[in-house]
């Protein structure tokens, strides 16, 4: 079973559609039993970064989420799922998890720059990865994000997008994957990721 | 970059498309979930569908076309059409819509936009306005009016500053819709869409006119619209969603070339 933490962010359900159309069993939960006797764990989502570590730790998930990533669970966050890994977010001052070193930044907004940034922009793999196995290097993946994650180990860095800045766009760290776009939106490429998320081992 | 996106819209009345045609290979084409998984096979960038029913009776019928494309077609798209109330909102996105589409009901209560961005968020919520080419005057300085009801009743409300009222209440995306130039083919109103898009600190959307790939190219590139709303152009294959992308790119016009 796939858990896919609950915590009051929209955009759970095109997930869960996205991990069964793929011949998953996806449970939406916010339930801590449940989500450390899951094989896999996705946080998704999309809301601002205040609001969901408010729901974490009023639901005492912060601290299941930090288990799951030290005892080597798979884990995969999406949009704001991969915000919250972070030490600091400058959406509304916010404590992250600081699973991963690095604090999340706001685009720049200019006449020529919207922020948020949304549609189809391409992400640049700067590491090899199974997760990108079948993946075209670039390819477009769709994003809804007016915050970016800038992580302090340029190690985990393994796919990039510029939209204004060069900003990260994927990080990787022993179990964990995390995405900036919006993998279950992002077409087949998107559901390739997904795929090779759910079937690795 | 980001690219400029293509977006078809689908005209559904009672759970069928009405404009539906010509697609080559066995389509059906009345049916919105296989006109949605051609399209989305073909590298669409995102889809609307517009729900046209004219009774409140049938309207359930939408949200199993939204459930059925939900469950297989993986790309954003939005729904609109009838939207009135919160409520109504709410289903269409857990049916699985990426976004809602509101018209004529956020004209009659603008606060249905700042209560579904609070509810969903803003990135969920997109204004899509009728508008129409009238002498300028005291109420309308830009001479861009807002029409509701399917472009039959004039509001008296000017386009530039509804889109500015839209986005301060937290609308999203703003699709921008020539009544003039629907169905011309004789190109997007690119005077009307550079406006909104100067002035719009979101995405902006040009619907009516497309008749041939060059409109996009200059909606995009004159106007700076973010994404352009398609129907007969390729709806009737006389063009294929791949053509555009190829002409466009050709054009230096950033599109997703990759699916």
């Amino acid at each position: 079973m796939i858990a896919i933490i609950d915590y009051g962010a929209g955009n759970l359900t095109s997930v869960e559609r996205a991990v069964s159309y793929l011949g998953f069993d996806g449970k939406i939960t916010a339930d801590a039993h449940t989500i450390l006797s899951s094989e896999k764990v996705i946080f998704p989502g999309v809301g601002a970064a205040g609001a969901t570590m408010d729901n974490l730790n009023a639901h005492r998930l912060a601290d299941v989420l930090k288990t799951c990533y030290t005892s080597g669970k798979p884990m995969l966050g999406i949009c704001i799922g991969i915000q919250i890994l972070f030490d600091y977010s400058e959406e509304g001052d916010t404590e992250c998890l600081g699973i991963l070193p690095g604090i999340v930044d706001k685009f720049e907004a200019t006449p020529q720059l919207k922020v948020p940034q949304i549609g189809w922009n391409e992400v640049h793999q700067t590491d090899s990865h199974p997760i990108f196995q079948g993946v075209p290097n670039p390819a477009h993946f769709y994003f809804v994000n007016s915050y970016y994650p800038i992580p302090a180990q340029p190690a985990v860095v393994i796919g990039k997008t510029t939209y204004g800045v060069d900003f990260c766009s994927v990080v990787a760290r022993q179990n964990l994957i995390a995405t900036q776009f919006h993998l279950e939106k992002s077409g087949r490429v998107g559901l390739r990721m997904l795929d090779n998320f759910l079937q690795c081992k | 970059m980001l690219t400029k996106r293509i977006i078809p819209c689908l005209d559904v009345r009672a759970g069928k498309v009405t404009k539906g045609v010509a697609f080559k290979g066995n389509v059906d084409v009345g049916d919105p979930v296989e006109m949605a998984r051609f399209y989305y096979e073909n590298g669409v960038d995102e889809l609307v569908f517009y729900d046209i029913t004219a009774s409140n009776e049938k309207r359930n019928i939408m949200i199993d076309v939204v459930s059925a494309v939900a469950a297989e077609i993986f790309i954003p798209f939005s729904v609109g059409g009838g939207l009135r109330e919160l409520e109504d909102m709410r289903r269409v996105l857990l049916a699985g819509a990426e976004k809602v589409s509101i018209d004529s009901g956020a004209v009659r209560n603008p606060q249905l936009i700042k209560q579904g961005a609070k509810a969903f968020g803003s990135q969920c919520v997109v204004l899509s306005m009728q508008v129409k080419r009238v002498p300028e005057n005291d109420e309308i300085p830009s001479g861009f009016e807002i029409f509701i009801d399917g472009g039959r009743r004039s509001t008296g409300l000017d386009a530039i500053q509804w889109a500015q009222r839209g986005v301060e209440l937290g609308a999203g995306e703003i699709v921008v819709n020539s009544i003039d130039q629907d169905g011309t083919k004789a190109g997007y109103d690119l005077e009307l869409t550079g406006a909104i898009a100067a002035l719009a600190p979101v995405p902006v959307i040009a619907s009516g006119g497309a008749g041939k790939p060059k409109h996009l190219r200059d909606v995009f590139v004159e106007s700076n619209a973010d994404a352009a709303i398609v129907a007969s152009i390729t709806h009737y294959g006389e063009f294929t969603i791949e053509n555009i992308k190829q002409y466009l790119d050709s054009e230096g016009v950033a599109v997703r070339n990759t699916w």
